[in-house]
């Protein structure tokens, strides 16, 4: 699946209002997403504090549906210990989180409900899908009657980790992976990812 | 137990009951579905048969036929055995219910009911158990479409 011409140009036209150019080539496969350059000095100089804080600190909330659980316990065992990374207290409520780690199937029965955990938690929030199921629906993808095919027609998702299930080490890629993505934001310009997420944007 | 001695027991009470222990380790006992309800009940009453526990109760579609199979097992007596029952009707099929032989077809039943449609009579609350109560339609049965959410290979 890959991204049309008009989409790519939306972030590129983002770009060349803040004075930069375009210097992505046609067959770049991904979205790019602007890293927030060009800011206030002391606005960035808060902002990457600010960040580091942030990112080394992310509460997730277990949502394990299925298997994938079992693999994201693991991850917080002490043989991989997420916490070594500011993952620190995986919390039973939303209202504490920071960050979703979907581990497994989403039902269509689940849906609404995945919906409303992540309409519950405080900006600004993340979510990782782990594993196939939550990437696509997985297995479950075809002659399937109850499965959502990826949370992120629930939810805007930041990291996908591919695997059934992906091994810890990789939950860890993924997570590591968000914490530099949250490293680059930038506060006065970040957007809300659930705005006009309904809409299809 | 053996699976005749069982088979002789089955036969002296009751009759058009079709036997096989093709591909199955237990006795398979195919039964007409007027007789559901009797050859249950004489399976869990006579003493040297005592089927006291059905530890399975599964929807079946076969294609054309709708259906039970019940895997009833004696706790007492350690024999095991299958129970089949099917139904032509697929626009309304309709099964007795074995829920007062073992209360644990309550559910089963209601699974099934919610699954393949099948209704049962005199079970006591027979409605959708884990599809949402506005559920339109039988997902397990092989004729099922749902053009929305089934993306089908």
């Amino acid at each position: 699946m890959g991204v049309d011409k008009a989409d790519k140009k939306r972030y590129i036209n983002q770009w060349e209002g803040e004075g930069l150019k375009e210097v992505v080539s046609d067959d770049f496969p991904g979205k790019i997403i602007p890293g927030g350059n060009g800011g206030n000095i002391v606005v960035t100089t808060l902002d990457s504090v600010i960040n580091w804080g942030r990112s080394n600190s992310l509460w997730p909330l277990y949502f394990g549906t299925s298997c994938c659980a079992i693999e994201m316990m693991q991850t917080g065992a002490p043989k991989h210990d997420f916490s070594r990374f500011g993952f620190e207290v995986a919390r039973p409520s939303a209202r504490q989180a920071d960050l979703i780690i979907i581990a497994g199937t989403i039902v269509n029965k689940m849906g609404p409900v995945l919906r409303r955990l992540y309409d519950q938690m405080a900006e600004p929030k993340y979510v990782i899908a782990m594993g196939a199921c939550a990437i696509s629906g997985g297995p479950f993808y075809y002659n399937s009657y109850s499965v959502i095919k990826g949370a992120d027609h629930v939810i805007p998702v930041d990291v996908y980790v591919p695997g059934c299930p992906p091994r810890p080490e990789a939950l860890l890629e993924g997570m590591i992976m968000l914490q530099k993505k949250i490293k680059t934001e930038n506060m006065s310009q970040k957007v809300n990812p659930i705005d006009g997420f309904d809409e299809g944007k | 137990m053996k699976n005749e001695d069982l088979q002789n027991i089955i036969n002296d009470f009751a009759e058009n009951i079709e036997f096989s222990e093709e591909g199955s380790e237990f006795l398979n006992v195919i039964v007409p579905k007027e007789e559901l309800y009797n050859v249950c009940s004489q399976l869990k009453s006579k003493r040297d048969l005592d089927f006291d526990y059905a530890f399975c109760i599964t929807g079946m579609d076969w294609g054309k036929e709708l259906g039970v199979i019940y895997h009833l097992e004696s706790t007492g007596l350690k024999h095991k055995i299958v129970v089949k029952v099917m139904t032509d009707d697929r626009e309304n099929p309709t099964l007795d219910s074995v829920c007062d032989i073992w209360r644990t077809a309550e559910f089963h039943e209601m699974e099934i009911y919610d699954f393949f449609g099948v209704k049962f009579t005199n079970h006591p609350d027979l409605r959708r158990l884990f599809l949402t109560p506005d559920w339109d339609g039988w997902p397990l049965r092989k004729d099922y479409v749902d053009e929305a959410n089934m993306i089908v290979k």
